[in-house]
């Protein structure tokens, strides 16, 4: 079968396990709520364009320097559900307001995590590299306590050119993710430039650099927690990872992130393969060796990102997914990658399902940590792994 | 695609030839086919290239050139920069001076691609270690003919094939790269080049792991691949007689630049390798295939004496020799034309009195014979069959009693029992 052929026979079949997984976790609560009921609820809250009309409003008026305050006309966008099963209308709000949020971020974190994960892996051609490897997380770490323990700036004035002074406030949540993805590209960036010299990266460089930078931004962290006092418990929470109280808005700019940076890295898994060559061989090869890389690594830091803003820290997914995924689909990545992904989603859906269910709810992270690393240990004594 | 790797002493070149000829036209039936061609630009040419790691210069001054229809053998002792100046040409590693063209064009202003089709390189090894299987890995040859979106297609299919076929890798096509031996790891490296199609083919040590059947076979498929005429080959080899044997042009790499360039026979000098490897060289002919053959010895530090050696055969041939070997100046005599020892004499350079065989020698060669012996500074009774005091008798004996200082030495003697044997008769303290 033709590479992208078997690719995409795999991914269909995870994703399809995927689609399964999320009924099921979304059946499963305080209040259950039969498969059949989710699916018709999900098929209630879809809405498709049905036609563009004239909006009553306009957009503007703005100011254009030169002609004066001007409004354009605006076009809206009619939406039309297509489907009215007839399901209990709490049930329906459950599914789509409470449920459905918190299921399909934690597939968008699982699915950023363990493509990160597959693509640091080969990037590396070391099997112990996970998305953290580049200070992803650490930096996140810092961000997102330094702003739980300073929640100064909740609110600030900002003068955009054409709209003038807008107030921009930020919620406590929309505060620590931003400085959380702006940690983590923070540090990421700091971990290459550490380990640029003359235009080069070399992968040995950057895996001591990632060591050293994420050491020292724990050390800010456990100093930022000492600080902490009140706010010690949510640090805590936020640092095992979390997706309790997802909402639509975070699905929103996790899938306005993710998939993109995914397609970008897709498209670079036949340079990924030839990269596990070594450098020297790839570039023999005609890769253009440092240009790759650094696509690579920003796409990958960047879906990271995303993934540990809205989440916190969840451990193991992107280090076992691609692990388990090597093992059954093999190594090349056009395949790898996409089902790794897809996988990760249905992993993460599943820990959390099982996270929200216990008695107290309990942090993801704590769940993937406790399942993925005794599976880890599984695979180290069952299986050669030079061959990873 | 193999020739017999005993056939035709002295031919070589010219049967591979004829053999291409015969096989396909163009030579290259069995190989994919390459696509660029840059007329009668040289396919590699270098020119005064410096390359250093920090402090520490590798080469200077290194100028290399590959015309199509060539194999140039780049040969050296370890750590003299073969290597180096290999990945120079893949751009691997930045010239801190001179410049490296590929097809005419400065390699510098080559986008990876574009390199990537000018040159296959087949790297020592690789360090793969995810577990693909090996036709993928082959199929990663095509990388710089493919687009990013661009999936493979017929003409890829058909280079991956035909290389696989010709790299004899097809029987394990489908196991992982990490099951497979060292030596077969190499030809796939070589299958991978081949699929790449470029004119250039850059081999590092392409025989290192391999067997005796697979190393000529390898050897055997770069020969059909530069004989095309459109496509060249450049190895570092350390095996002297094979680059003897199949490249058309060696270049010698030893400190810090290049020692010497030029065909085979002229280049593998006793005194050339001699002088880059640090050893005592003795380049003789491979009775198999007429090529030079090169026998290196330690060193001996022995004082250069002239010696005389009466003894012929392949003890006689081998004490000649070992003494040239060593700096001496051997003659030999008398012996019956066509002997060995008239051989390895005629290879070393150094003169040797012959009879025709089955006829007493002449009383002119008796008496040559006769003026060496009495000139040399010590002359060496070979013994003939095993005789622990061996005398000269026949002709011979008449040498011998012009002889000054007689040395018996036994047909088995090793070498430094010889090499003292002469320093002894010549007045000399034993070497150590």
């Amino acid at each position: 079968m033709r590479p992208w052929a078997r690719s995409a026979a795999w991914s269909a079949a995870i994703a399809a396990l995927l689609a399964v997984v999320v009924v099921v976790s979304a059946a499963i609560g305080p209040v259950r709520i039969p498969p059949e009921t989710v699916v018709k609820s999900v098929l209630n809250a879809l809405a498709v364009p049905s036609g563009i009309e004239a909006s009553a409003s306009g957009v503007g008026p703005l100011p254009v320097p030169g002609v004066g305050p001007l409004t354009l006309p605006g076009v809206d966008l009619a939406f039309a559900s297509p489907f009215a099963f007839p399901v209990d209308s709490v049930h329906q709000r459950i599914v789509v307001g409470v449920r459905l949020p918190r299921i399909l971020l934690a597939a968008l974190v699982g699915f950023a995590l363990a493509a990160a994960g597959t693509v640091m892996q080969g990037f590396f051609r070391n099997p112990m590299a996970d998305p953290s490897i580049i200070g992803v997380s650490s930096g996140a770490a810092v961000g997102a306590v330094a702003f739980i323990v300073f929640p100064a700036a909740l609110s600030a004035t900002v003068a955009l050119p054409l709209v003038g002074p807008v107030e921009v406030a930020l919620s406590r949540g929309a505060g620590t993710s931003l400085f959380a993805f702006v940690g983590a590209l923070v540090a990421a960036f700091g971990v290459y430039a550490i380990a640029t010299r003359n235009g080069r990266t070399p992968v040995a460089t950057l895996l001591l650099a990632g060591v050293a930078v994420q050491t020292f931004l724990g050390a800010v962290v456990s100093y930022l927690q000492l600080q902490a006092g009140e706010s010690l418990r949510q640090i805590v929470a936020w640092l095992m990872g979390h997706l309790s109280g997802a909402a639509w808005s975070e699905v929103a700019v996790t899938a306005a992130v993710v998939p993109p940076l995914f397609l970008l890295l897709l498209a670079y898994a036949r340079d990924l393969n030839v990269l596990l060559l070594g450098e020297e061989e790839a570039r023999g090869l005609g890769i253009a060796v440092e240009r790759t890389k650094r696509v690579l690594l920003a796409a990958s830091a960047l879906v990271t990102a995303a993934g540990v803003a809205f989440a916190g820290v969840i451990g193991f997914v992107g280090l076992i997914v691609p692990h388990m995924l090597r093992l059954v689909v093999g190594p090349d990545h056009r395949t790898l990658l996409p089902t790794a992904a897809l996988a990760g989603g249905t992993f993460l859906v599943a820990a959390d399902t099982v996270a929200r269910s216990a008695a107290a709810e309990y942090p993801v992270g704590i769940i993937t940590a406790a399942v993925g690393a005794p599976f880890f240990v599984y695979l180290l004594v069952t299986r050669e792994v030079t061959e990873l | 695609m193999s020739a017999d790797p005993t056939v035709d002493a002295e031919t070589t070149g010219a049967a591979d030839a004829a053999e291409s000829a015969a096989g396909g036209g163009d030579g290259s039936e069995a190989l994919p086919d390459t696509a660029l061609s840059f007329g009668d630009a040289p396919l590699l040419s270098a020119a005064d290239v410096a390359v250093s790691f920090g402090d520490l210069d590798v080469v200077s001054g290194v100028d290399l050139r590959v015309e199509p229809g060539s194999l140039v053998g780049l040969v050296g002792p370890n750590g003299a920069g073969k290597t180096t100046v290999l990945r120079a040409v893949t751009g691997a590693v930045e010239p801190d001076a001179g410049t490296v063209r590929l097809g005419g064009d400065p390699a510098s202003s080559l986008s990876a691609r574009e390199v990537g089709r000018r040159v296959a390189s087949v790297p020592q090894t690789t360090n793969l270690s995810f577990d693909f299987r090996v036709r993928h890995v082959v199929e990663m040859g095509r990388t710089p003919h493919l687009g990013r979106f661009d999936a493979h297609g017929t003409e890829d299919d058909a280079a991956v094939d035909a290389a696989m076929a010709a790299a004899d890798v097809e029987r394990f096509a489908d196991r992982s790269i990490t099951e497979v031996s060292g030596g077969e790891r190499q030809r796939v490296l070589l299958a991978r080049a081949l699929a790449q199609a470029a004119p250039l083919l850059l081999l590092d040590e392409p025989t290192a792991s391999l067997d005796v059947h697979h190393a000529v076979e390898t050897l055997e498929l770069v020969r059909e691949f530069v004989d095309g005429g459109d496509r060249g080959a450049i190895a570092a080899i350390h095996d002297l007689d094979a680059a003897a044997r199949y490249c058309d042009e060696v270049v010698v790499i030893a400190n810090g630049g290049v020692q010497a360039a030029g065909p085979p026979e002229s280049v593998l000098s006793a005194s050339a390798v001699g002088a880059a490897f640090d050893a005592e060289a003795f380049v003789g002919r491979n009775p198999a295939t007429g090529t030079p053959a090169v026998t290196a010895f330690p060193e001996s530090d022995a004082d250069p004496r002239s010696v005389h050696v009466i003894g012929s055969g392949r003890s006689g041939a081998r004490v000649v020799a070992r003494l040239a070997a060593a700096g001496h100046e051997p003659s030999v005599g008398v012996v019956p034309e066509g002997d060995t020892a008239a051989g390895a004499a005629a290879d070393a350079g150094a003169t040797a009195v012959t009879a025709p065989p089955f006829e007493d020698p002449s009383p002119e060669a008796l008496a040559a014979a006769r003026d060496l012996a009495a000139d040399a500074d010590a002359t060496l009774v070979v013994a003939a069959d095993g005789d622990v005091a061996p005398t000269a008798n026949g002709p011979n004996a008449e040498v011998a009693a012009a002889a000054d200082r007689v040395v018996p030495v036994a047909d088995d003697v090793d070498d430094a029992e010889l090499l003292d044997a002469v320093a002894a008769a010549s007045g000399a303290e034993p070497a150590e």
